[in-house]
Order: structure tokens, then C-alpha cells, then sequence
């Protein structure tokens, strides 16, 4: 079944076709990376998709439903969590309080029973920690729970945005390159949690990497772009091999990249 | 050292964390209500005009502290509140509707202006927000025909049940209820969804948005808040000061009041009224050495300011968490005793980010 579709999509910033006509679609259940060297538009189609950007053409479509006007403060309630490449975390707050921002899309209380803490938002409340704390377990977040982001190291910030993403209880996950910045044995791990979070809690990803080893590990289908082109999409190792691919990102003969 | 081991998530939103926290918060609360009867006319009038600022200070807070929006305009909401309260008790409103009804109007207000400055941020928003407040002043100096004008404008006696509140004692209490019920609902706020989306703006735009925090409505809401709260102080500074002028909600209070942010410590309720103690007391403590120092320093014009100045540049410099920073590690000291350590009290490098990604 196709969950998410992107339908020639495009955009430009001034001359600049950052996104040229652009059309993938992604299956529930899947991990679907998107590889492409410096530039190439990757980061920016998750721009697309979080509705940060506006496309200048094209269709976005979830779930059957369009939604490339939807405004980007209700792209999480339709249940599209992201993560961003330099993490965007809220530093000055708990590692529980991002956690309870996360939830944020499926707070019902009004107002005014906010300013008097009346029942209603107490028991919301203690709901959305008990998520939140689901999370923390499933992360292995437990000691951390209370410090400030800030004092976190950055690999565990990474683990952190994850966990907020999935506070948002999405059914597409999109993930800007989940590995960047971390050592091996943390990519490995945050590796391990991406196939977790693909079969235990059947979350579809999307996932910008420049790690192949990670991309392999974890992915079911890749799509490769260069200067907002497609240029193979596939396997992991079908699209290793593309000869287009080749030249353009892994620098070389088919024979020196398998 | 007291360890807190939690077993329930209802601990983390509890609005006191522990019997400590109950003990001393009930025993400064006894010692505000007896303050009246121990300390002269004097001082109560002062400690009431602290809890005025305080309450404004809370507000602004919410707003600089919390969400990471600047304004220098709050004089203005104070003004407002100030004038709506003092019109409408001459015009033989009760007390106990006139303040409300200031606090909800200079909240519209705050709305209303907010919707279309709050595309701004950083120095765009100060210099929009200090405009404002000088437009409202001129409106202050120019409606002659409801503020009186320069001839300023006598603010009647206000009853509450039947009892004139005409006393620096009364307006003490009724400050401090007041006072207190905006403690309350801040505290509330700042557990509940929309205290977190404030904090979330503040960090990270972008990210707010991809969490389903839609930017506009959070950010008109915060400055609604900030300056119903401002206007609420308005209302009872109007009692304080008895007679409205309209210079006196001038640019330079605007800056008192982002001095009591500042200089109280960022993102903290107890920084306001921190920061409120300081704002009031230090020209009082001014008034008294003046005179004795030396070189003829206390003749100098513009003393007060510039010392406000001096005390915002060094608190920023030095002790960027404030006052609230400086009371945390003093606690911390008898907490650790004698335990203490030159690390744990090494300077916290923690800036509000509001700036980034763009």
C-alpha cells in the first residue's frame, strides 16, 4: 500500500531548481532512504514535505489526501514526525520537556482550564508523560530524564530528536541523516533502533543518509539524487551500482564501489 | 542535599515539589500578611509598589523570559491598564469590575497589536514595540477629553465589599492577592501545553512548527497574556500613584521593566519578583546614600539610569541567570554544606536563543 507520494514536485529558489520534478512514493512499513551528494536537494524535499519550503509545482500526497498547502504547524497532527540534520532541539528545556512538546499535536485543552489546571488538563497531563515515558524506555533514556538538553552530549541529543519524533505518535517518520555526527558504534546503534522502530512499532521512514553502510543496514528501497534530479531509485544495492549514481556520487567505476 | 524519588507522575506537575518548598512558601506567606502590622506606612506603600512591578514583571517575563519575545512597549500596557481602571471607577464602576475589565482590555490590546508586530523579532520587534508605546503615550497627552491630559487625571477611591481601599495597606493587599493570582495561573501555564510551546518558540522556531505549534496564535497569545498581566499592574499602580499623568508610562519604565527580566534571570518566575525587588529598592537605596558619597557623585543628574544601565550591562555579563541564578547557588551552597565545590559554582554559560534559523 502507498502511504506517501510525491508527485512531480518541484522548486526554486530564484534561477535555482533546487527540487526538479521530483516523484517517489513510499509503502507503508518501508525505510526508504534518499542518498545524493552536498546539494543535491535531499534536505530540501524534507523541507518540502515538513512544509517549511512551498513548492513551486507539483502535489504532496499522504495517506490519499493532498496536503501541499497545509500549513506547517499541522503536518505533525497528520502524523509526519521529522528529525533535522543539526538538531533542533530546545536546549534550555528538560529532555522531558521536549519530549512533552512532541506530544504537543495531541493536546485538547482549552485555555482557560490551562490557566486554572483544572482536572481535564491534569489528566492529559499525566497521559502524556506516560508516553513520553514509553519513549524514554524504549530509547533508554532513563537517566537523562531530567537534565537539561544542553548538558546532553550529542550523541545523545540525536537519540533525544528521535525520541520527540516519536512522542508525535507519526506513522511517517522522516529522518535527516540520523548519523551525522555520531561514531560508529552510536550510528550502529541508532542503526538498531531504526529497524526496531520500522518493525515493533511499524512506523514507515524516510531517511536522508550519507552513511552506506547505515543505508544498507536498514533500508528497503533508495533513491539517489543529483542537483534535484533523480537519478536511480531501487534496492540499496541497485542503486549502489547505477552507473549514474557512480559517476556522479560514489566518485568512480562500478568496479571500486560494490 | 534533599533527593526526590519519584513514584507518580503526578509529582512532576505538582505545583510544590515537597514539604520544604511548602513549609517555606507558607511561611513567606505569613510573612507578607503580617508585614502591615509590623513595618510603617512607609514601606508598606514601597513593598506594595514591588508587588505592582512584580506583576507586571511576571508578565513581561512570560513574554522575554519564556517565549523569547522582546518589547519595550510594556509602559504602555501599564498606562493603558492604568487609565481603563481610573476612567471607569469615575464614571462609578466598582472596583472589583474595573480591574478585571482593565487587565481583559489592555489583553486585547496586547492581541491586537501583537497580531502584526509579532512577524517581527529581535531589534524589529523592539523598535515596533517601542513606537507603540509612544503612540499610546501621545494618545495619554492628546485625549484630553477622557485622560485629562497633561492636567493629569485623580484616581478615585476604590471600594472592596464596602471597605474604601484608600490606605497604603489596602493597596498592599489587594496587590498581593493580585500578585499571587498571577503567580498562580503563570505557574499553571508553564506546566501545561502552552508553557511548553512558549519554551519551545523560544529554542526553535523551526522545530515548534514541525511539533504542531502554530507560531502566530502561540506567540499573539503570550503578548495578549503579558499585557493583560501589565494592565492588571496599571490598574493598582494607578492606586499607588493616585494622580495619572500621561509621562509618567514613558520609554524609560518600558526599560525598568526589561530590567526586572533581566536582571531577576531569564525563564523564571522567581527572577520576576527578584528582579521587581531589585527595581524598586535600588533608588530608594539611591535616595538614602546620596548624600554621603563622595566626590558630590549623588548631585549628579541622571544617577538612577545610569545605574540601571550599569547593573543590566554587568548582569549580562556576568551573571547572565540573575538574581534567580545568584539565590539558586546560594541554596545550593547550604544544600551541599560543607561540601561545596569551586565547579559547582563555575558560571553557567546559557543564552535564550531567539535568534537562530531564520
Amino acid at each position: 500500500m502507498i502511504m506517501f507520494q510525491a508527485d512531480d514536485i518541484s522548486v526554486r529558489f530564484g534561477g535555482i531548481r533546487a527540487v526538479d520534478s521530483v516523484s517517489f512514493d513510499v509503502r507503508q512499513g518501508e525505510v526508504f532512504s534518499i542518498i545524493g551528494p552536498n546539494g543535491a536537494g535531499k534536505t530540501t524535499i524534507f523541507n518540502l514535505i515538513s512544509r517549511i519550503y512551498n513548492s513551486t509545482s507539483g502535489k504532496l500526497i499522504f495517506e490519499g489526501k493532498e496536503f501541499t498547502r497545509t500549513p506547517a504547524s499541522q503536518i505533525a497532527a497528520l502524523g509526519i514526525a521529522r528529525t533535522f540534520q543539526n538538531i533542533e532541539l530546545f536546549p534550555n528545556a528538560t529532555l522531558l520537556q521536549n519530549l512533552l512538546i512532541g506530544r504537543h499535536c495531541h493536546s485538547r485543552v482549552g485555555f482557560i482550564s490551562e490557566l486554572l489546571f483544572l482536572p481535564s488538563v491534569r489528566n492529559a497531563e499525566l497521559r502524556h508523560r506516560e508516553k513520553a515515558e514509553d519513549v524514554i524506555a524504549f530509547l533508554g533514556l532513563e537517566r537523562y530524564r531530567d537534565s537539561l538538553i544542553a548538558n546532553l552530549p550529542y550523541g545523545v541529543r540525536k537519540v533525544v530528536e528521535l525520541g520527540r519524533a516519536l512522542c508525535i505518535e507519526p506513522k511517517l517518520l522522516l529522518l535527516d541523516e540520523p548519523s551525522s555526527g555520531l561514531n560508529v558504534e552510536e550510528t550502529e546503534g541508532m542503526g538498531f533502533w531504526i529497524e526496531d522502530i520500522k518493525k515493533d512499532l511499524g512506523i514507515t521512514v524516510i531517511m536522508v543518509e550519507h552513511d552506506m553502510a547505515l543505508v544498507n543496514q536498514v533500508s528497503d528501497r533508495v533513491m539517489a539524487l543529483n542537483y534535484g534530479k533523480v537519478l536511480a531509485m531501487g534496492t540499496p544495492q541497485e542503486v549502489q551500482t547505477h552507473p549514474e549514481v557512480v559517476r556522479a556520487y560514489l566518485g568512480g567505476e562500478v568496479e571500486s564501489a560494490a | 542535599m534533599r533527593y526526590l524519588f519519584r513514584t507518580q507522575y503526578r509529582q512532576d506537575i505538582a505545583l510544590w515539589r515537597h514539604n520544604g518548598d511548602r513549609f517555606w512558601y507558607g511561611l513567606l506567606t505569613v510573612l507578607v500578611l503580617i508585614a502591615p502590622l509590623v513595618l510603617g506606612e512607609f514601606y508598606i506603600g514601597e513593598l506594595g509598589a514591588v508587588y505592582i512591578f512584580a506583576i507586571a514583571g511576571v508578565g513581561l517575563m512570560l513574554l522575554v523570559g519564556y517565549t523569547g519575545l522582546i518589547s519595550l512597549g510594556h509602559a504602555a500596557f501599564l498606562g493603558i491598564g492604568a487609565y481603563v481602571n481610573a476612567v471607569l471607577l469615575a464614571r462609578g464602576v466598582p472596583f472589583l469590575i474595573t480591574l478585571p475589565v482593565a487587565g481583559l482590555f489592555t489583553a486585547l490590546c496586547g492581541a491586537a497589536i501583537g497580531r502584526p508586530t509579532l512577524r517581527m523579532s529581535g531589534l524589529y520587534l523592539a523598535i515596533a514595540t517601542l513606537a507603540f508605546g509612544s503612540i499610546v503615550g501621545t494618545v495619554f497627552q492628546k485625549w484630553t477629553s477622557v485622560t485629562g491630559g497633561f492636567d493629569g487625571f485623580a484616581v478615585p477611591t476604590p471600594y472592596v465589599f464596602g471597605i474604601a481601599v484608600d490606605s497604603a495597606t489596602g493597596i498592599y493587599y489587594v496587590s498581593l492577592a493580585v500578585l499571587a493570582f498571577v503567580m498562580w495561573i503563570s505557574a499553571n501555564l508553564l506546566h501545561s501545553p502552552t508553557g511548553r510551546a512558549m519554551v519551545a518558540i523560544r529554542d526553535s522556531e523551526v522545530s515548534a512548527q514541525s511539533m504542531g505549534i502554530h507560531l502566530a496564535r502561540y506567540k499573539t497569545l503570550v503578548f495578549a497574556i503579558s499585557a493583560g498581566m501589565t494592565g492588571l499592574a496599571g490598574a493598582l499602580f494607578a492606586h499607588y500613584v493616585r494622580f495619572l499623568a500621561p509621562d509618567a508610562f514613558d520609554v524609560l519604565l518600558s526599560v525598568q521593566f526589561v530590567t526586572i527580566v533581566f536582571v531577576g534571570g531569564l525563564g523564571s518566575l522567581r527572577g520576576a519578583i527578584l528582579g521587581a525587588m531589585f527595581v524598586r529598592l535600588l533608588p530608594q537605596f539611591i535616595a538614602i546614600v546620596r548624600d554621603d558619597l563622595p566626590f558630590g557623585i549623588g548631585r549628579l543628574p541622571g544617577l538612577e539610569p545610569s545605574l540601571f544601565g550599569l547593573v543590566l550591562v554587568l548582569v549580562i555579563l556576568f551573571q547572565p541567570d540573575g538574581l534567580n541564578g545568584m539565590w539558586l547557588k546560594i541554596k545550593r551552597w547550604f544544600q551541599a554544606f560543607p561540601f561545596k565545590r569551586q565547579a559547582s559554582f563555575r558560571r553557567q554559560k546559557a543564552y535564550a536563543k531567539s535568534e537562530r534559523l531564520r
